[in-house]
This record gives structure tokens, sequence and C-alpha cells, in this order.
């Protein structure tokens, strides 16, 4: 037999078997990503938060539950936890009332509408990094334009020191936040609204019923699967509220808006408790995943 | 003719609109008003509103310094990330819709690996990359990128390529089309549109991640999000690159997003409706 003889066999008896597992193929390189860079890591850092590594002791040998013990009294991981939630308990709902608002605005036409709805999306756009930075300057006490503003409302100058001021630290953060998410909230909820059936609000406002029953009966119902779906992603990525606030205070004053998410930068970045760290990143694991199993369950998302 | 009464409303709705308006898109001229003061009318109370004279001075310094190059760096490790994560992860949706491979299973599993913060994520990952010598690599990035996006983009393209006939691919079947010919033949060019919005989107998580490229990066890779924060404190101008780099790093997204406008709403809302 030839040599291009046998090369021909080969290439006979390769293409059936690339047609026949031509599935698992073209799944294999994303499964093998995900498993490096997801699986691997997680699975080494669990080793890890058994062990006593830091930033003075290399110690390796096997810790038992010492780092999962240590969270439980660790007062700042629990605030940090603490403000993580009420960002989230604050913000999401102003961002969902606002959005419906806005949506309900954009939604019958309007010369422009496309044009207007492009530019509302704008700041959804920008890295949450630059929009803390703009922030930091439009809230600066004496050379930002907000001060300024409320001086002319209120007749006087104010010298309100936002981002350090632990009164309005809070209101500062929950300002940037809500302007860079809401337009995210109104877009979906703009296109669940543009689903919902026109011949039932028009037969409803026939009847004349008021908007508040025809919302509550016919527009939430129409609209909460992509609502509840919608809440659920800005509730996950409220959570993990990291970017904004490292702009802002970088979790000042003191502690005081350190989110859970800076508080485990801190201890594994800045003070190198490398096991501790591994220990905090699986508590918030096991809790995130429960609140998430949960609402999955509480909202009824079928599939 | 409009009624008086339909004028009026239709003038309260825009005085409302403008209203709105004003309020979202403020921080954003805020933002590139200060990258073409000067440090005068930065430094000004009360502040300058409209500067005397429009100046790219602030410009020019970034790019004398050299400081520049992240936008190079984030162009080069979005882009990368984007094309590969686009690629395996449309071949994957194809499999888990057409071959129901895994069941829904390991589609659950997929997008499971997308719910838990960056922080919880990275640190694992740090010290794999510490192991492998990726720390401060562009392809340490983009590796990391392409998997953070790959949930994303196959949870995105099972929408779209559901919706594509599966005639058309049979009948490609029929005349002597191999899978693989099928996938570059019929499948991609029927969801170019799906495609296009979810390859904008992939890139913009890249683009204006901040947490993975400030643990990941040490001086030869730095993104953009990463060098404005490095503008915070210290410097007397810092004011002035901060904002001269946060629009380098912003206006290309703008454009991308002006180009590609009218994906992106059925693209947002895809994302909603398939999780």
């Amino acid at each position: 037999m030839t040599a291009a003889a046998v090369a021909s066999r080969r290439a006979q008896a390769r293409g059936p078997f690339l047609e026949r597992n031509f599935k698992y193929l073209i799944v294999a390189p994303a499964i093998l990503v995900l498993l490096l860079v997801g699986l691997f890591p997680l699975i080494y850092s669990a080793v890890v938060s058994f062990q006593g590594i830091g930033m003075i002791d290399q110690d390796t040998s096997f810790q038992g539950l010492l780092n999962y013990k240590a969270l439980f009294r660790d007062a700042r991981l629990w605030e940090s936890l603490a403000h993580t939630l009420i960002f989230t308990a604050v913000a999401l709902p102003i961002e969902l009332a606002l959005g419906l608002l806005l949506a309900h605005l954009f939604l019958e036409k309007l010369p422009g509408r496309a044009l207007f709805i492009a530019l509302l999306t704008l700041p959804t756009m920008i890295s949450p990094i630059v929009s803390g930075a703009t922030w930091r300057l439009l809230f600066d006490h004496h050379f930002g334009p907000i001060n300024q503003i409320i001086a002319w409302f209120a007749g006087h100058q104010v010298p309100i020191i936002w981002i350090v001021n632990p009164n309005t630290v809070y209101p500062a953060i929950l300002i940037c936040e809500i302007w860079q998410w809401t337009p995210f909230m109104f877009l979906i909820l703009l296109a669940a609204l543009s689903n919902v059936d026109k011949s039932l609000l028009e037969a409803a406002e026939l009847d004349g019923a008021p908007y508040r029953t025809v919302f509550r009966r016919i527009v939430l119902p129409a609209i909460w699967p992509v609502m509840s779906v919608a809440l659920m992603i800005r509730g996950l990525e409220l959570m993990r509220l990291f970017d904004i606030i490292w702009a802002l205070t970088r979790g000042g004053p003191g502690t005081m808006t350190e989110t859970v998410s800076i508080y485990t930068y801190v201890q594994g970045f800045e003070q190198f408790e490398i096991s501790y760290t591994a220990a905090i990143a699986f508590l918030v694991i096991i809790l995130l995943t429960a609140v998430v199993m949960w609402l999955l369950k509480r909202m009824e998302i079928a599939r | 003719m409009m009624s008086r009464r339909a004028t009026t409303r239709l003038g309260l709705r825009y005085a409302a609109v403008i209203a709105v308006l004003l309020v979202f898109l403020f921080p954003i001229y805020w933002l590139f008003i200060i990258s073409f003061k000067t440090p005068d009318e930065i430094f000004a109370f009360p502040p300058v509103w409209w500067p005397a004279n429009i100046q790219f001075a602030n410009y020019a310094v970034l790019f004398k310094d050299g400081d520049v190059i992240v936008v190079w760096n984030s162009l080069v490790i979005a882009g990368c990330s984007t094309v590969l994560a686009m690629f395996f992860g449309t071949i994957c949706a194809y499999s888990l819709v057409r071959f129901r491979t895994g069941g829904d299973d390991l589609a659950i599993w997929i997008i499971s690996q997308r719910m838990m913060p960056p922080i919880v994520i990275v640190f694992p990952v740090f010290l794999l990359y510490v192991w492998l010598g990726a720390v401060d690599t562009y392809w340490g990035l983009i590796l990391l990128y392409t998997a953070f996006n790959l949930p994303y983009v196959i949870w995105m393209m099972r929408g779209y390529i559901a919706d594509i006939p599966i005639e058309l691919e049979e009948s490609a079947l029929v005349d002597g089309c191999s899978r693989w010919q099928v996938l570059t033949g019929v499948v991609f060019p029927m969801a170019r549109a799906g495609l296009f919005a979810t390859a904008v989107f992939t890139f913009v998580f890249a683009w204006n991640d901040f947490i993975f490229a400030l643990v990941l990066t040490r001086t030869e890779v730095l993104t953009y999000p990463v060098q404005v924060t490095h503008y915070f404190g210290g410097q007397s101008n810092f004011w002035a690159k901060i904002a001269a780099m946060s629009v380098l790093g912003t206006v290309p997204v703008f454009v991308a997003v002006a180009m590609l406008q009218r994906y992106l709403v059925r693209g947002i809302s895809m994302g909603a409706v398939k999780g």
C-alpha cells in the first residue's frame, strides 16, 4: 500500500470519528476553560482554607476548621456583610421603582424616542470604576458642582464633605450606584412592558378601571417573569458591590462602607491572610448559593 | 389635528424626558468637560460650568507619559477574550441546543459559574496564576475574561440558535455538508444579529472590569480602569488625568454601542428572559 493510500484511509477513518463525536468536541473547549478557571482553583482554595497560610506563617499543615471558627468571631466580616445587605436592600427597590417610572415615560411613541433611549443607557455602559471616579469629581466638597447646586437652592454655601462624612457617605454611594444601574432596569422593563397585550389594556381602560388596578391585575403579572429575573441579576450584582465603593471611599471612612467584597480583598491582597481569605470566600459562596436557591424556588422561574 | 389636551400631554412628556436626560447625562458631561479644562479652571471656586477655551493638554500628558498604553492593553485583552468566548461559547451553545448535550444539568452548571462574586473567583485564580506564572501577562487576563464571559455567551446564543429553523440545517446536511460546514455556513450567518449583540456585551464586560485586572496585573498589562485608580490622591493634577483617562476608556464603548444600538435592547432583554 502506498503512503498516500494509507493517509487517505486514515482521513476516512478520522471523518466518521469527528462526525460521530461532533457534539462533544464542540462542547469540550468551553467546558475545559470553565473547569480550569472555575472548578480547579476552587478545589485548590478549599484545600488552602484548611491550612494556615498567612503573611508571616506559611503553615501548610491541616488546621481543621480553625479558619472557619475564626469567621464567627470576626466582627468586621459580619459588619461588611451587613453593609452589603443594606446597600442591596436600599438600592434595589429604588432602581426598580425608578426603572418602572422611566419605562412608562418612554413607553408611548414620542418623536426622537430611540435617540433618547440610547442616551439614557449611557451610564450603564461606563466602567463602574469610572462612574465612581466621576461621582468623586461631582461630590468634591469644594470644586464639585453638587454642593454648588445645593447652594443655589439653599441660598448659601454648603460645606458637605460627601465621602468623608459618615452621614452622607451612604447616600453618596447609593446615588452613584442608582445612577449607573437604573437605566439597566429601565431597558429591561421597557422591553417587558412593550410586550404586554395592548388589547387587554384597552379593554380595561374602557371599563374605566384606574391604572393602579390595571397595573396590579394585568401589567404586573405579564411583566413578572422578566422583572423577577432583572431583580435577581441586579440583586446578585449588588451583593458583589466593589468597584464603585473602591473608587469613592475604599470602604472608608474607617470601615463604614466596607462591603464583603472589599473586606475579602483587604484580607487577601493587603493583609495576605491567604487561608483565612479562602475561608471567607467559601462562606460567601455558601451564603450566596443558599440565597439564590431560595430565590429561584420562591420566584418559580420555570424552565 | 391633535386636540389641545393631547398637545399639552405631549409637552409635559417632553419636559419630563428632558429633565430625566439632564439628570442622567450631567455626570457624563462633567467628566468630559473636566478633561478639557486647564488646572486653574478645574480648581476654580465656584466650579466652572463651561471652560473658556477647550484644550487638549490633559490628553497630551497621557500620551507624553506613555500612560495611554493601558488603553491598548485593554483593547488587546478585551478584544481577544471576546473573540475566544464568542467562538467557543457559540459552538458549545449549538451542541446544547441541537443535541441537548448534557441535558439541563450541564446548562445550569454553566450558568452557575457566573453567579459567584468576582472577588471569590479571583482569589483562588490568583493562587493558580502565581503557580502558573500567569500574573501580569496578557494571556492570563484573556483566559480569565474568556472563562468569565463563556456562561453569558452560551446562554445568550442558546436563545438565538434555538430561533434558527432546523430545516435549513437539515437541507444543508442532505446536500452533503459536514456538521462543521453547517455550523460555519448556516448557523453563524443566521445568528449574526445575536452574535453582534452578545459580542458587544462580552466586550463591554471585559473592557469595564476592574477587580480581576486589579488583582492579576502589576505593571506590564495594566488596563485602563486600574490606571484610573492610580491617579487617586497624591499628584496635584490628578483630576485632569482621571477625567482624560476615563474619557479615553469610555468613548470606544459609546461608539460601539451607538453603532450596534439596534441590537442592544433585544440583547439586554434576551439576557433577562433567558437568565
